[in-house]
């Protein structure tokens, strides 16, 4: 097909709707005689419930009902479940506290949902929350890792003791021993990752809908995945079957994860329009979304690399300590363990690694992914500790990546800590990544910088990461309670237009487009004839949705298999048409031939022949052509490359300027340039925020301190630079297309390359390391603490 | 309840709301005009920014009764009738400086204020500091940037003058 097929940057379908004002968000569904919840939420970051008044919120104008916890109890609603299952080191289960979708008996972090008032209006529910009454005792509140597992900490919850989730381990602890006892040398970095805050654009919203006359409940909300939020809300909090309840993720305004899990608004709104009998709907405040969505990262880390005289990776030793907040988010503990410590071996040979991961309770809210998702934290681990060793052994820093890269003839190659990577080429992401930020030319642009007063620094990461995710089988011994394939029905139309049906949902990746480009690709069938469906439990089949950089390897592979299935009917269909033998019908470019004739039949008179089957094999095949297909992948992807940053800082202010920015990714095969550029330069500019300018803040008593867009610094765009990305690729060994994922590349790369840059840039001042974010005020300090050294 | 009138999109409206009520709730809520967003609480992001009399505008920080006789234009009356996008819309497009879409009406709406305010010119550090208003978490900026440099000459039909670039 060429133009608009594989490889093509073809102009996404849905920008029409989107740059009309047409596009259609939860929030903007309205239903007849709808009712509008607002909910109360802690204030406190601990505390015991010892009352609650709603009589005078009740009797206030529009109010139709007040529910809290205890009603919600009564009615035999169940916890939040939590999708992963980590398991100590002893074997035992990690500790699995529950999760009421309004909080009874304690509220444990700020913003944890206790009451919800159903009225007319939003301005009336808002009053009427107001004149809830609450006695409150209050209890000490821990916001950091340390507090909670100081001795005497108080209990976020009074059955887990320390505050310990879980004690987790990976990898052989006798074989590092042995490795750091015949060491040359063993260099050592504690590092903290710091908790960010999501912030899609669109704030989450749910839309509950009941009609009396059937008994079916329909839920319209802000999702990445609406069949999980059915199959967990439906089984184990509103105990509602798959066959009555429908959920409809609509356009959804970015998720990054934060709108993969089940949140307790959609079970109040689905609730309480079953008990109201009219719909619900609950919108967040920006407010709510600091205080409610989930949050990332927060982790720290201490690290310590055993090296040999020439510098050769001999074996990692890492502790983390992970923050799970106040209660246990869908899919939490997976976090800092399966996508976390299994990276840790990086695009390195580290021979032996071992890795031993706490998680901890807080009273902060819940922790979960966020763009990236374990991998990243791993990756600012690895990147840092290779500056810090180049630092301290003298060896130049890209020669010791270089020197303890997996080779590029290696492949499939076991790493230590479980997972085995199919293919890659590290040193071609690395060689095209120097070239394009001219990293050879950067001591005369330090110089340059130097005579105008500022401190110029250059900084690299080489990061692998594991998408496409995943085997159900592996992530099932691992503790999922889910599997993680991938369905897609194709339903070629009688006159050749083609519906595809997909789990996988789109909230800004534009799989409208990629989707239609690999369809049009793989049947021949032009662009515009192609519509890709998704989001609606009640169209399309039970699907996954859309995290972990699988929509492509995971979905894209299913829609490849349906296809697959399409043109193996289609050719038996044209061999009764051409009067030929099955195997020598060719498919290609939208057409079955015969082999060496002349004898065609296109796409579109097979499928109006398979829906008008008066001359059909009717005997030996059914009519109609529709094809589903559900694609468990064989591994896991490993997206990797190289990022290059380039920092100026303003001494006198410490203000950091990113004044150039290189990033060089193995995705796989590309299927749109354009979109994949896009994609990798929104995830480099999340990860330059959090580098430089995001911090999730909480105070000693566990109150947020950045809790609006007013405190919290989101990336705005005089404070990013141009973004250069390039591709170099190496295929997918495992899944049909050769595709590996783009989405997080970018949020993943790109921390510690900046961080790098930024301590280069300080060289002169003895600097080792600087958490994250690099923020003026920091900077500013270690500046004039060097220029005070230089002038005693 | 207190009465405004006013024109949106250029088409007459008199409606009825509270004294609290927002120009956004007004256009969302009382004229069904979803197409301009809510993304926050603090006037910080800019989802919501619509012209008044040809200034882009927060509306989430504009009460609706002080639109009362004003000429308000929302993304939905962007294009012309015959759903021809206008050239900054036609740029976005373009230059891929959308993703999930939500920012992107005020986006837009601010970017054609911002080029319509400057017919000397704009460079991109210009560019950049006039989104200041404006928060995307998808794109980066860098393609709303180049959608924005690109759309210049189409809206003064001219090339964008040298010193300018």
């Amino acid at each position: 097909m060429g133009f608009e097929g594989i490889g093509a940057a073809v102009r996404r379908k849905e920008d029409q709707r989107f740059l009309s004002g047409s596009g259609h968000y939860t929030d903007d569904i309205n239903r007849h005689g709808q009712l509008y919840a607002y909910i109360r939420r802690s204030d406190r970051p601990h505390a015991r419930i010892i009352a609650i008044d709603t009589k005078a919120a009740g009797a206030m104008p529009g109010v139709a009902a007040v529910y809290t916890g205890a009603d919600m109890q009564a009615d035999n609603v169940g916890g939040l479940p939590c999708g992963w299952q980590v398991k100590n080191k002893d074997g035992t289960p990690m500790a699995e506290p529950p999760h009421p979708v309004l909080a009874v008996g304690k509220v444990r972090h700020v913003g944890d949902p206790f009451a919800v008032v159903v009225a007319e209006s939003r301005q009336a529910a808002k009053d009427a929350a107001e004149k809830i009454a609450v006695t409150w005792e209050d209890l000490p509140g821990t916001a950091s890792i340390a507090d909670a597992l100081a001795p005497g900490a108080a209990l976020v919850h009074d059955d887990v003791p320390g505050n310990l989730c879980y004690d987790w381990h990976i990898g052989d602890p006798a074989a590092t021993d042995a490795a750091f006892a015949q060491a040359a040398r063993v260099v050592k970095l504690d590092l903290t990752n710091n908790r960010l805050i999501p912030n899609a654009m669109e704030p989450r919203a749910a839309v509950g809908d009941y009609d009396r006359t059937t008994g079916e409940h329909t839920l319209y909300t802000t999702s990445q995945n609406p069949h999980v939020i059915r199959l967990l809300m439906g089984a184990f909090v509103l105990h509602i079957p798959e066959s009555r309840l429908r959920v409809v993720a609509p356009d959804v305004g970015g998720g990054f994860g934060s709108k993969i899990y089940h949140y307790a608004e959609e079970a109040i709104v689905t609730w309480a329009a079953g008990k109201l009998g009219k719909p619900v709907k609950w919108t967040a405040e920006r407010a709510e979304s600091f205080l409610s969505d989930a949050h990332g990262r927060d982790h720290i880390s201490s690290a310590e690399m055993a090296l040999d005289a020439e510098g050769n990776f001999l074996a990692l030793r890492v502790k983390t300590l992970a923050n799970m907040g106040a209660y246990l988010s869908t899919f939490a503990p997976c976090i800092p363990t399966y996508l976390y410590a299994t990276l840790l071996a990086g695009v390195y040979k580290t021979p032996v690694i071992y890795a031993e991961v706490k998680a901890v309770f807080t009273n902060t809210v819940p922790v979960d992914a966020y763009r990236g998702a374990g991998r990243p934290e791993a990756t600012y681990l690895l990147e840092r500790l290779a500056d810090v060793i180049a630092h301290e052994t003298g060896i130049d820093r890209v020669s010791l990546r270089q020197r303890n890269f997996i080779p590029a003839d290696a492949f499939p190659y076991q790493t230590p800590v479980a997972l085995q990577y199919d293919s890659g080429n590290y040193q071609a992401t690395l060689d095209a990544a120097l070239k394009a930020a001219d990293w050879a030319g950067f001591r005369a642009r330090r110089a340059a910088a130097q005579t105008k007063g500022k401190l110029r620094g250059i900084g690299i990461s080489t990061y692998i990461e594991a998408c496409g995710i995943a085997p159900s089988a592996v992530v099932g011994s691992l503790g999922a309670r889910a599997g993680l394939y991938e369905v897609a029905n194709i339903r070629v139309h009688p006159t050749g237009s083609v519906s595809v049906f997909t789990g996988a949902h789109s909230h800004g990746q534009g799989h409208e487009t990629t989707f239609a480009q690999v369809v049009s690709d793989q049947l021949g069938v032009p662009f515009e004839q192609i519509e890709i469906v998704h989001g609606d439990t009640e169209k399309i089949p039970f699907g996954m949705g859309t995290y972990g950089s699988r929509s492509l390897a995971v979905g894209g592979s299913a829609m490849v298999k349906a296809m697959d299935k399409i043109i193996a009917k289609g050719k038996r269909i044209a061999a009764h048409l051409l009067e030929a033998s099955v195997d020598d019908i060719e498919f290609k470019n939208g057409a079955f031939s015969v082999a060496g004739t002349d004898k065609v039949k296109t796409l579109a008179e097979i499928s109006l022949a398979a829906y008008v089957p008066h001359n059909y094999p009717i005997n030996e095949l059914e009519p109609g052509l529709e094809e589903t297909a559900f694609y468990d992948p064989k591994n896991f992807t490993f997206p990797a490359g190289c990022h290059v940053a380039e920092i100026e800082i303003d001494p006198d202010t410490g203000v950091i300027t990113v004044v150039n920015f290189v990033a060089v990714d193995d995705v796989g095969r590309v299927i749109n340039p354009m979109i994949v550029e896009g994609q990798v330069q929104g995830g480099v500019a999340q990860g330059i925020g959090q580098a430089l300018l995001e911090n999730a803040v909480y105070d000693g008593s566990a109150q947020l301190v950045t809790g609006s867009m007013m405190d919290y610094t989101m990336p705005r765009a005089d404070d990013l630079p141009s973004i250069s990305v390039g591709t170099e690729t190496t295929l997918c060994t495992h899944n049909p297309l050769g595709v590996k994922g783009c989405g997080e590349v970018g949020a993943i790369g790109s921390p510690p390359a900046i961080i790098n840059a930024v301590v280069d840039a300080l060289s002169d001042y003895g600097v080792r390391h600087i958490d994250m974010p690099a923020s003026p005020q920091k900077i500013w300090s270690i500046v004039r603490a060097g220029r005070s050294r230089a002038a005693a | 309840m207190p009465q405004v009138t006013l024109t949106v999109n250029g088409k007459s409206e008199t409606v009825d709301v509270e004294g609290r009520t927002l120009l956004v709730e007004l256009l969302r809520e009382k004229l069904g005009l979803t197409g301009t967003h809510v993304g926050c609480d603090t006037s910080q992001c800019g989802a919501c920014v619509v012209h008044v009399n040809g200034m882009s505008v927060k509306s989430c920080t504009m009460l609706a009764l002080q639109t009362e006789g004003a000429a308000v234009t929302t993304i939905e009356g962007l294009a012309k009738p015959d759903g021809t996008l206008h050239p900054m819309q036609e740029m976005f497009r373009e230059h891929h400086a959308l993703q999930c879409g939500f920012c992107t009406p005020g986006m837009v709406m601010s970017a054609v204020d911002l080029v319509q305010s400057h017919p000397e010119g704009l460079t991109e550090q210009q560019i950049r500091h006039g989104l200041e208003g404006n928060l995307c978490r998808c794109t980066g900026y860098h393609n709303i940037v180049k959608a924005i440099a690109a759309a210049w000459p189409l809206m003064h039909g001219k090339a964008m003058p040298e010193a300018a670039e």
